[in-house]
């Protein structure tokens, strides 16, 4: 297992997916634990009652079907389903609503979908999904991109309550890939996952959706950045030892 | 759960299968990285067969596509392991020196060199103008590239006698930096290949440059750039060619570096920007302050059976309906009570219009509520 997460770490973030498949196949047994371990591209499929694409994870699946969270319906149709409480189902339709208000502001355009469900202890989780499509075909508004894709998932587990405060903990993964291509760079790609977390005491008194979204969007903003900053500029960095750029070696040419 | 992984189980996968996926691993290890990947993959294989025969027939294609440098033993300098220099799958030329390496492709190592035979070098017509862009190269790269390497190497006409008929040089770059323990590694290839034409008397230059880059602490990050590049030349004497196929590499390859970074460049403000802002459109961060009354807004429209919410009413219960929860204590100093009436439970307006002639009012004090309001609605329409 260790040996299989290993090599998910060494491949391509980009055939993630054909890893990850190609690992099922080879170690079966392992199945469950790689699946709950490692997190792909998200899926998605089109709620024909509400016309709405909403988003595929194990969260939301059964069996073969997926629940929608805007019909509250399974769809290929399951009988038996599980669906959550009327109680929590309430604050998924509404953390549904304002989440979607969320993405559009970050991501212009794009899909987002949550799923809640009651754990064992008393308390329960949510998950919020994102997936943005900002190539110039999709939702690219600037259209400098020839593909990219992001893909964000954050599980927050909300703790049950105590003397008016919860524990929360967030587990986000971002996956994203990008490619460039013009005339003078060429195809320019670049592609990664990373996954962090976070957990939180917070007042109940606020409303979980506050709580839960503050801690989201801070998150959210946090991988960003480090994609920006740290992870593609190490890559930036290594281009550079490769190659030092051209005033390096100028000043250098002198003395030789 | 426990049905599925059965299922899986009862569907073996053959031998052949096996392999086909371990050397899809090993194809896909990035520069340097195979010998982890190797070790990982054995682990998950656990049969000894199929691990040796996918290593077997994966290292040569992986050490070729990466053009590993291999150190030729007694102190004769590196090899570079490519299609180029390949006399047999384990033979491999060194055009410098005259030598050839004998390959152990799956431990990297390069186990003898023997002096190579006449029919394996170039006749000394070629010879002389390889020599000459060899030296140019050498120069270039040792300029240009900290720790590159460089071989010239040519693949067709190398027997030719003169002037008279054509014949093609390759001119291969390569420059790995591997630090494992920062978790990052590299590599740059270029390669380049000129065709003499002797009938029109020109070269016809064609590169290939791929660069790439592995980050993984604590993720997993990938570099994956690669360019074509054209170009040509007249057809001299050896030195001359030599000089000026060396100043078309050093030019294309410094303008596409140039380019690497404009690219890095624009990636914070252009090109994530289209992926995901650093801040809303807004630009203050997003009121999750406000969802609570959002909800009790909602709650108080369900009594009213103000039945189903459509989206621009969503939007405006977030912005305008906090806002009145808000407005209210202030207003109800100065407001009768049947205007704040109409105020919170009057008919609902979901026209844009409908919102804006009341938000003027609004706008004036609470100026980032406003945008927010107004791109919201904006991006609603689009």
């Amino acid at each position: 297992m260790e040996a299989a997460l290993g090599l998910l770490r060494r491949m391509p973030p980009k055939q993630s997916e054909t890893a990850l498949s190609a690992l099922l196949s080879l170690i079966p047994q392992h199945s469950s634990d790689l699946l709950s371990q490692v997190d792909l591209p998200l899926q998605v499929l089109r709620d024909i009652e509400s016309g709405k694409d909403f988003i595929l994870c194990e969260y939301n699946r059964d069996a073969d079907s997926y629940r929608s969270p805007w019909s509250n319906k399974y769809l290929p149709p399951l009988e038996d389903a599980l669906y959550p409480s009327s109680e929590l189902r309430k604050l998924e339709v509404e953390a549904n609503d304002i989440f979607a208000i969320y993405r559009d502001q970050y991501y212009e355009g794009g899909i987002s979908s949550v799923y809640m469900w009651e754990d064992d202890n008393e308390g329960f989780v949510a998950c919020f999904l994102i997936k943005k499509d900002g190539s110039k075909s999709g939702h690219g508004r600037r259209g400098c991109l020839e593909e990219g894709a992001w893909d964000a998932i954050h599980v927050i587990q909300v703790g049950s309550e105590e003397e008016e405060m919860a524990q929360y903990c967030l587990t986000s993964t971002i996956m994203l890939s990008l490619t460039t291509d013009d005339e003078s760079s060429g195809k320019f790609g670049l592609s990664g996952s990373i996954r962090r977390q976070m957990k939180m005491e917070l007042a109940v008194a606020d409303g979980h959706l506050c709580n839960m979204g503050r801690m989201i969007e801070e998150l959210e903003g946090k991988l960003r950045n480090s994609l920006d900053q740290v992870y593609f500029g190490k890559t930036r960095e290594m281009v550079c030892t490769l190659r030092p750029p051209a005033e390096i070696v100028q000043m250098r040419l002198p003395d030789t | 759960m426990a049905d599925e992984e059965d299922e899986l189980l009862e569907t073996e996968l053959s031998y052949d299968q096996k392999k086909e996926i371990a050397k899809w691993f090993f194809l896909n290890a990035p520069a340097g990285e195979i010998n982890y990947v190797a070790k990982d993959l054995k682990a998950v294989l656990s049969d000894e067969e199929v691990y040796n025969e996918a290593a077997m027939e994966a290292f040569p294609v992986y050490n070729k596509t990466h053009m590993i440098c291999l150190e030729m033993p007694s102190g004769a300098g590196d090899v570079i392991v490519s299609s180029y220099s390949e006399i047999n799958e384990n033979e491999y030329l060194d055009p410098r020196t005259a030598q050839v390496a004998i390959v152990d492709h799956v431990k990297q190592i390069c186990t003898k060199v023997r002096p190579a035979n006449d029919e394996e070098l170039p006749s000394l017509y070629i010879e002389e103008y390889r020599y000459a862009l060899d030296a140019e190269i050498q120069r270039y790269v040792s300029e240009s590239y900290p720790k590159g390497m460089s071989a010239v190497n040519c693949v067709k006409g190398k027997d030719n006698e003169g002037p008279g008929s054509d014949f093609e040089l390759v001119v291969i770059i390569t420059a790995m930096r591997l630090s494992p323990q920062n978790f990052c590694n590299g590599s740059w290839r270029s390669v380049w290949n000129i065709d003499f034409q002797d009938e029109s008397q020109v070269l016809d230059i064609k590169g290939k440059l791929q660069v790439g880059a592995h980050y993984f602490e604590e993720g997993n990050v990938e570099l994956d750039a690669k360019k074509d590049f054209q170009d040509s030349t007249i057809f001299q004497s050896a030195d001359d060619c030599a000089i000026a196929i060396a100043n078309i590499i050093r030019h294309h390859e410094t303008e596409y570096l140039a380019s690497l970074e404009v690219a890095y460049s624009k990636l914070p403000d252009n090109t994530f920007k289209d992926l995901r802002r650093k801040l809303p459109v807004t630009r203050t961060l997003f009121p999750w302050q406000n969802t609570l009354q959002f909800s009790l807004t909602r709650e108080v429209e369900k009594e009213l059976g103000l039945g189903k919410i459509s989206i621009i009413s969503v939007v405006s219960c977030l912005s305008f309906g906090v806002m009145y929860t808000n407005r209210i204590s202030k207003y109800d100093r100065y407001c009768s009570a049947s205007r704040m009436k109409e105020l919170k439970f009057g008919p609902k307006k979901s026209s844009v219009a409908g919102n804006r002639t009341r938000v003027s009012w609004v706008k004036a004090r609470y100026p980032n509520r406003w945008t927010t309001t107004d791109m919201l609605l904006e991006l609603l329409k689009n």
